[in-house]
């Protein structure tokens, strides 16, 4: 028997996205102007960069129920990739500076290809996802998961910090590559046109992101990663490898943590291996866990809540601050493991329900908007 | 050359015994639990500061120069008491449930950190004010009834937060740095070693520190008194029988609640006692611990989770490797191949002899998924 599936309709959603994208490029960064927080608008680029990383936390951790701790590895991968091009934007002969500092008077050749454009915009998102899918491909094939691929993805990462720390020679080791005085087409990186040329990239990145995720979560694939982190043995025994499609999620993960990377990279002016900290990599975690796990919108809102918080907090109490994530991690884990999205939709939901007869099954169907939007058309037969 | 086989041999077991005393605790609660405490290192940390404290405290006093074994008991009993309170008040509502013990144990070890940057006399009255405060509301909103969350509570803890917060600047006013100067502030503490262990024994021409021999020793102190307790006692009986079969033991007549309570009591009084090790090696700062973290979770692992002894091998040939890859010992060896030596030779330091380190545990693990010494079983890998 076939059966026809009828999705919720999808152009209510674009029109809300277009708008609210629309809003943000536009009314909100005249408004923070106007009010004297011109600042923030860079804040907010930035912010919005670092929501595309959190979209793809979600995908892995949200969706696939795998906690990686090593995403700053793959940030810094695209941030490094998208300075190296800046850097490389010279009068013919010349090289940036830091080589002539360390005795370098040939440019390395892993440099070379990275003065073409092009060739950086691919390995922004194709290097990160290849070194997902490589380490992700020999984590999984032994069914090595849960909290010893969250041990090992931080292994992973301290490999490549120590790795980018200890390179003086080739890639500036402690110090990081400075993006802030490189040209961009003929222009200042940290002039205001060029940035605001990245706060739109970042904006469009950030829809751009939603929407593929949207499209990888929605249907057969998504439900499938749902499956994969309920309970993957079941997945295996219905006769499905999950295998492939985990690493070909952390590989679009790895993607997103690039894109991620190098918007935040041109926005900050800065890229150093303190990107691979340990800390940060949690932070990443933290901002889907706020959010709400398992919904994308939850992601976006947690990283732009997250951040703002930090940023406002850290000006006011720097001792705080870090009590204060403690706490938000204690929290959240305890009292709202659905994050501020979730939570909202349950207490519309228990709003909703009040007063109705509850199904006795679980999950209860009446409340799984998933099967609910999925109702069998009668006349697909 | 037989002078310098035993300094690098002695150089390899010495970084082992540090990292085998680090990982110590983590192998009882990781290993035996399966519980993951990411604030372990953290936990490390306060065993150093206690062992800084209590060298103040003996500093002029007769036993000046044996502080270091009180300081020993100290820390075990100072981070057993903080593991123990962390196992009752959060770690114990998340067991099953793996991923989210390791986001609230990271927050923990991040509330940890900034504590000891920041502890003052007035910190620490704040703190009292605030439990008083908020235990008396408690019991008053709760009438004898166990209370749940509830937006009186919510009230209550800002009520208590803002109170002690008032009181707290009206005595720093009061009192100025006499109560506000913090404890240790964020700059690293140094604890100097008592005064016979800062020679070394002459071996050639090199010569082996006192202290790395008394961490040797303290090591195997250590795994000698935790076989000792888990083989021999009554609560070592019982931990290895809620280990192997919690439900079992539980028909049994053991109470599981308090073995839990124990068992990471004691992992983490072992951290205390690594805390001491490791302060011994260098300065102490808030950060001491978040250097370990990884590598005593990679030595659990690689060793097999469940079996001590896995642990035990694992930390020793880890820190052998290092520390020989580190030093350079290879690259004189391979003379006939100077490709291989030059490649050794890259990796001569202690932060890329880990890239290579953590890369050989990615390629082992390809052939033992579950480490050294795997836990045998037919269940699905659950």
């Amino acid at each position: 028997m076939f059966t026809k599936i009828i999705r919720q309709p999808i152009w209510r959603e674009i029109i809300i996205v277009a708008g609210l994208a629309l809003l943000l490029a536009t009314v909100i960064p005249q408004l923070l102007y106007a009010i004297g927080q011109g600042f923030r608008v860079g804040l907010l680029g930035r912010f919005m960069a670092l929501g595309i990383a959190a979209l793809g936390i979600d995908l892995i951790w949200g969706y696939t129920g795998m906690l990686s701790l090593g995403h700053g590895i793959f940030f810094a991968l695209g941030g490094y990739a998208f300075a190296m091009f800046l850097l490389l934007q010279l009068p013919a002969g010349k090289l940036p500076e830091f080589f002539s500092l360390n005795g370098v008077t040939e440019l390395p050749w892993f440099w070379q290809p990275f003065a073409s454009l092009p060739f950086t915009l691919l390995a922004v998102i194709l290097i990160p996802s290849l070194v997902a899918a490589i380490v992700g491909y020999f984590v999984f094939r032994n069914r090595i998961r849960g909290v010893y691929f969250s041990i090992l993805t931080q292994a992973a990462l301290i490999v490549f910090y120590n790795l980018f720390n200890s390179q003086q020679k080739w890639i500036n080791g402690t110090n990081g590559l400075k993006t802030d005085s490189a040209m961009f087409f003929g222009k200042v990186v940290s002039s205001i046109e060029v940035q605001w040329l990245f706060y739109l990239c970042s904006l469009f990145g950030l829809v751009g992101a939603y929407g593929i995720c949207r499209w990888l979560t929605n249907g057969r694939f998504g439900r499938l990663l749902m499956a994969i982190r309920d309970d993957e043995p079941r997945v295996r025994f219905s006769g499905y490898d999950p295998t492939g499609f985990k690493v070909f999620v952390l590989a679009v993960s790895a993607a997103l943590a690039g894109i991620a990377g190098a918007l935040f990279t041109v926005q900050s002016g800065i890229i150093t291996p303190n990107a691979m900290d340990i800390s940060f990599s949690i932070e990443m975690i933290i901002w889907v866990a706020v959010g709400g796990r398992g919904t994308l919108v939850g992601a976006i809102i947690g990283a732009l809540l997250v951040n703002f918080g930090k940023s406002i907090l850290s000006e006011q109490f720097p001792a705080f601050w870090l009590f204060f994530q403690g706490a938000m991690f204690l929290v959240v884990v305890a009292a709202v493991p659905d994050g501020l999205v979730g939570w909202l939709r349950r207490t519309g939901q228990e709003i909703q329900q009040r007063g109705k007869s509850r199904s006795a099954t679980f999950p209860q169907v009446d409340l799984d908007e998933n099967l609910q939007s999925e109702k069998i058309h009668p006349s697909g037969k | 050359m037989l002078s310098g086989l035993i300094t690098s041999l002695f150089g390899g077991i010495s970084v082992g015994s540090v990292l085998l005393i680090a990982a110590l605790g983590l192998a009882i609660v990781f290993g035996l639990m399966g519980v993951i405490n990411m604030a372990h290192g953290e936990l490390m940390m306060i065993g150093a500061y206690t062992t800084f404290l209590v060298q103040n405290v003996c500093k002029g006093t007769p036993l000046a120069d044996l502080y270091i074994f009180p300081a020993i008991i100290a820390a075990f009993l100072v981070a057993g008491l903080l593991g123990f309170f962390l196992e009752r008040t959060v770690v114990r509502h998340l067991y099953g449930r793996p991923l989210e013990t390791l986001l609230a144990t990271w927050g923990v070890s991040l509330i940890l950190q900034q504590f000891v940057r920041s502890v003052s006399w007035q910190f620490i009255i704040g703190i009292g004010i605030f439990g008083s405060l908020y235990y008396a509301g408690n019991r008053l909103l709760a009438n004898g009834k166990a209370a749940k969350f509830d937006w009186k509570k919510l009230l209550l803890t800002t009520i208590a937060s803002i109170a002690s917060l008032v009181i707290c600047n009206v005595l720093g006013d009061m009192f100025k740095l006499a109560i506000t100067q913090p404890w240790f502030g964020a700059q690293n503490v140094d604890v100097t070693a008592p005064s016979w262990l800062l020679g070394g024994l002459p071996i050639g021409d090199d010569q082996l520190p006192a202290t790395r021999i008394f961490i040797m020793v303290l090591t195997a102190g250590c795994v000698a008194g935790v076989y000792w307790f888990l083989n021999k006692s009554m609560w070592g009986l019982r931990i290895r029988a809620v280990t192997q079969n919690r439900e079992m033991s539980a028909c049994l007549g053991i109470s599981t609640d308090r073995v839990d309570a124990l068992t990471f009591a004691l992992g983490s009084g072992l951290a205390g006692i690594a805390g001491v090790a490791v302060s011994l090696l260098g300065s102490v700062g808030p950060n001491t611990g978040t250097n370990y973290i990884i590598d005593t979770f990679m030595v659990v692992v690689v060793g097999g989770v469940g079996k001590l002894v896995g642990s035990i091998v694992a930390a020793l040939v880890l820190g052998t490797t290092s520390y020989l890859i580190g030093s350079d010992s290879f690259a004189p060896l391979l003379g006939w191949a100077p490709p291989l030596a030059n490649f050794f030779t890259f990796f001569s330091n202690s932060s890329m002899a880990k890239v290579m380190v953590f890369a050989g545990i990615f390629v082992f693990l390809q052939a033992r998924p579950a480490g050294l010494f795997p836990q045998k079983g037919r269940t699905v890998d659950n």
